[in-house]
């Protein structure tokens, strides 16, 4: 053990549970992002078991004040109250669930290596949970809008107007997701896709955050939009993403 | 790192759940020590749940047959059915008593982020037994936490469409944690409340 004293290791924030894992008889292994330390992982104990005082805060989606001690490998949960109890809707609807899980797969990724920008995602994060519980917009639109901005956040903003290459002013017809999103005639390079102009359209609104025009979109641009940012995110994590394909679309 | 043998022991009990690495070294130690008899009884109870167990083909729990005690069962009420994630929580529902249909064990919950989607449960297979005119009743015993509920609402909706009446059990179950650990009486109690959900 660390000889410093447990009253030294305690530290409080808030924070979003990203995902759970069982851990041994009753425990679990709890990944979170918090406000102010970033992502951690954290211990548990006795979870699972009846008796749990804290066991339905420390669920997936929820956002709940912490108390917390440091260890040498995993921090251990001691205390926990419930700020956004967003998880309870959203399990009561299939597709918000998975474009829930898809949202925070997606955080846990982006806030594994980078802890400047964690509060920033922090915000982005429960601001989509929250939306998505409360059934604000369409649950794929909260998602691709949230996927944008926290690529947008990580340093990854793509572009839907001008030329993400050579900057020449938009709209332009061609998308190309290595390159950073709207590309001109002249940059296009062979394979780009040629989304319709109100995909273009939509992609902006969603990454600019202008609800009523993704809200009034159709059902053909955000069918093509989400392709595009999967196609946008996927190149940018340089890894799969298990949730992505079990989000349910409409 | 220890030589050899010590630590492929070492390796191989640190890649079963809840096993850390001191876990793993504590328990090959105390395996070192132990009676050779003792640990011949180990070897062979692993050797033979192996080669004996395996899943019923109708519910999918575990059995040394084809078709598990309860499938079997004439006495067992054939119209009703109770969806339940691993087989240790058909064990925590028969002690309860409450229950005389019979089971279905969909291996798991549905947790994306894990690669867990519908497909990679016996979902198809609880369709398949649907098309048995005998069931009047689906009792949804998933486990009282996020993925549970998740999966239950995602079989509810499925069998609304199919127009099957569908159950869910009685809250009172503590909120996040696993079905196994409810006590006989709060999971009986849980059973005979249980709220249609279509
Ligand atoms: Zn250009
Ligand atoms: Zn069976």
């Amino acid at each position: 053990m660390s000889n410093r004293s447990f009253a030294s290791r305690t530290y409080r924030d808030q924070g979003v549970i990203l995902r759970t894992h069982k851990l041994g008889e009753a425990d679990r292994i709890i990944t979170l992002l918090t406000k102010q330390h970033g992502q951690i992982r954290a211990v548990a104990k006795g979870v699972r078991r009846t008796s749990s005082k804290f066991g339905a805060v420390l669920e997936p989606f929820m956002v709940a004040d912490l108390q917390l001690v440091s260890g040498r490998s995993l921090d251990i949960v001691t205390q926990a109250q419930m700020v956004g109890p967003y998880g309870r809707d959203i399990a009561a609807d299939y597709t918000k669930y998975t474009s829930a899980a898809a949202i925070c797969e997606t955080a846990e990724k982006l806030t594994d290596a980078d802890g400047e920008s964690a509060g920033a995602q922090y915000g982005l994060v429960i601001g989509a949970l929250s939306a998505l519980s409360r059934s604000v917009h369409a649950p794929e639109l909260i998602l691709d809008s949230y996927l944008l901005r926290a690529l947008a956040t990580a340093g990854w903003a793509p572009s839907f107007d001008q030329c993400a290459r050579c900057g020449e002013p938009g709209p332009h017809t061609a998308f190309n997701a290595p390159l950073g999103g709207a590309v001109c005639h002249d940059c296009r390079p062979p394979g780009s896709a040629s989304p319709a102009p109100q995909t273009m359209q939509l992609l902006a609104a969603l990454l600019s955050a202008d609800w009523p025009a993704a809200d009034a979109s159709a059902t053909g641009p955000r069918r093509e939009a989400a392709g595009l940012v999967a196609s946008y995110l996927q190149w940018h994590l340089e890894r799969t993403l298990k949730s992505l394909k079990h989000v349910e679309r409409v | 790192m220890y030589e050899g043998a010590v630590q492929e022991l070492i390796d191989e009990l640190g890649r079963l759940p809840g096993i850390g690495p001191k876990s793993a070294q504590r328990i090959a130690f105390h395996i070192l020590d132990a009676d050779p008899a003792d640990m011949k009884r180990l070897v062979d109870a692993v050797t033979n749940v192996k080669e004996r167990v395996k899943f019923c083909s109708i519910c999918g729990n575990v059995s040394e047959q084809d078709t598990c005690n309860i499938c079997r069962d004439p006495r067992r009420d054939p119209t009703a059915i109770c969806v339940v994630e691993e087989s240790k929580d058909v064990i925590a529902i028969e002690r309860t008593r409450s229950f005389r249909g019979r089971y279905h064990v969909l291996g798991g919950a549905i947790n994306p982020i894990g690669g867990v989607g519908p497909e990679q449960l016996r979902i198809k297979e609880l369709l398949n037994r649907l098309s048995d005119k005998q069931i009047e009743e689906i009792i949804i015993a998933t486990d009282p936490n996020l993925e549970g509920e998740a999966t239950a609402t995602y079989l509810a909706r499925m069998l609304k469409a199919i127009g099957i009446p569908v159950s869910r059990l009685a809250s009172g179950l503590p909120v996040g944690g696993d079905l196994e650990y409810a006590d006989e009486v709060t999971l009986g109690r849980a059973f005979e409340g249980r709220r249609i959900l279509t």
